[in-house]
């Protein structure tokens, strides 16, 4: 069982780097949020399955509550941050709400 | 009650490697919004699951009870809070003017 | 006592009693000392949140309510399967068939709570993003025109309205 613990967190380390990539090549801010909140999602599942594997589960579990509290809270400030800002992609205007099937 | 939780693992692994995959080939913003939202939602909440019933597994007692409660409310607020995320990003990307992708306008 | 502040009371009140077993199960502590520090901390966090979290005041509703949401989650968690599923042979499709569009539609949902729901709802089913809520209205993003199809029958609508009486 250690073992399938060790594989799953190798696994989602491995989807976290590939993730890293969406987080820092991509092309608007907004892909970037998307990419920091689904690597915030995949590292509370790791700091769980770190907690399996040193056997220290009820000291791992409150960390992982505050890291989920925490990401969630930093992807709505991000996001509440941008929508105040005049551009998030270059040459966009504020308020150019594309049209129905634009 | 193992093997369950091991599927339910193995299932989650594979749902996060697909949101992953289309976080990486879909278009542009709001497709990959779709990937992230809810792919990224089932896969840690099956993960969540499974090492929820994994941890009742062998002996049951009170802390282990209280661990898999702590993990159940990290799954329930990951449920909640996903798609409140993503519906945050998205309004923020629509008030910006982020056109988004279609099949006959080509690049995003 | 004045008709406001009591319904602030009864607002604080209902809202530390949701909190409480939420202490319970993260302090993990069951002594006296523990138990005192929660009802403290709850009702302080009630107090201090207290037109944020619950803005209603009739709560005579409530169990049913309740009820009712649970009764929908199974379908909501199936839907969410198939959603995945559908998110998958996209991602794993060599040609990408996809055709995304903005669609917007009027919803008669009238209360905050259930228009969240109803929100998460759409995010969480195959091929639709909620983007934004204006007074009722919304702008859907969906992958293929057959998800903004299947959303516009008003099936889920009609699903989230019947949990908060709204039909």
């Amino acid at each position: 069982m250690e073992m399938l613990f060790l594989t799953i967190a190798l696994v989602l380390g491995f989807l976290t780097l590939l993730t890293l990539y969406r987080a820092i090549a991509g092309p608007t801010i907004v892909d970037r949020i998307i990419g920091t909140g689904v690597i915030g999602t995949k590292t509370t599942v790791i700091l769980l399955l770190i907690g399996f594997l040193y056997r220290r589960v009820d000291m791992f579990v409150d960390i992982a509550i505050a890291y989920g509290l925490l990401s969630f809270i930093a992807t709505l400030a991000a996001s509440k941050f941008f929508l105040h800002r005049k551009t998030i992609v270059p040459g966009a205007r504020r308020g150019n709400v594309p049209e129905e099937g634009a | 009650m193992s093997t369950v939780a091991i599927f339910l693992m193995i299932a989650g692994v594979f749902f996060f490697t697909t949101a992953t995959i289309g976080l990486l080939r879909f278009p542009d913003c709001y497709t990959r919004m779709h990937a992230a939202g809810k792919g990224d939602t089932l896969g840690a909440l099956l993960l969540l699951l499974g090492l929820a019933l994994y941890n009742l597994n062998d002996g049951f007692s009170l802390a282990a009870l209280l661990v898999s409660l702590k993990i159940l409310s990290i799954a329930v607020f990951i449920f909640v809070a996903n798609p409140t995320a993503s519906h945050a990003i998205a309004k923020a990307a629509i008030d910006a003017g982020v056109r988004p992708w279609t099949r006959k306008g080509g690049k995003p | 006592m004045p008709v406001y502040a009591k319904d602030e009371m009864i607002r604080v009140l209902v809202t530390s009693l949701a909190l409480f077993p939420v202490w319970l199960v993260w302090s993990g502590m069951f002594d006296a000392f523990h138990l005192t520090l929660g009802v403290i901390a709850c009702a302080v966090v009630a107090w201090l949140s207290r037109d944020l979290l619950i803005t209603r005041t009739d709560f005579s509703r409530l169990p049913r309510e309740m009820v009712r949401f649970f009764l929908y989650l199974p379908w909501l968690l199936y839907q969410v399967v198939l959603a995945n599923v559908h998110v998958a042979s996209l991602a794993l499709h060599p040609r990408l068939p996809i055709d995304p569009q903005l669609v917007k539609f009027r919803s008669g949902l009238k209360t905050d709570l259930s228009k969240v729901v109803f929100a998460n709802s759409i995010t969480l089913t195959p091929g639709t993003i909620t983007a934004d809520i204006v007074d009722g209205e919304y702008t859907v993003h969906a992958l293929s025109k057959k998800a903004a199809d299947d959303l516009l029958t008003g099936d889920m609508e009609k699903r989230v309205a019947r949990i908060f009486g709204e039909d």
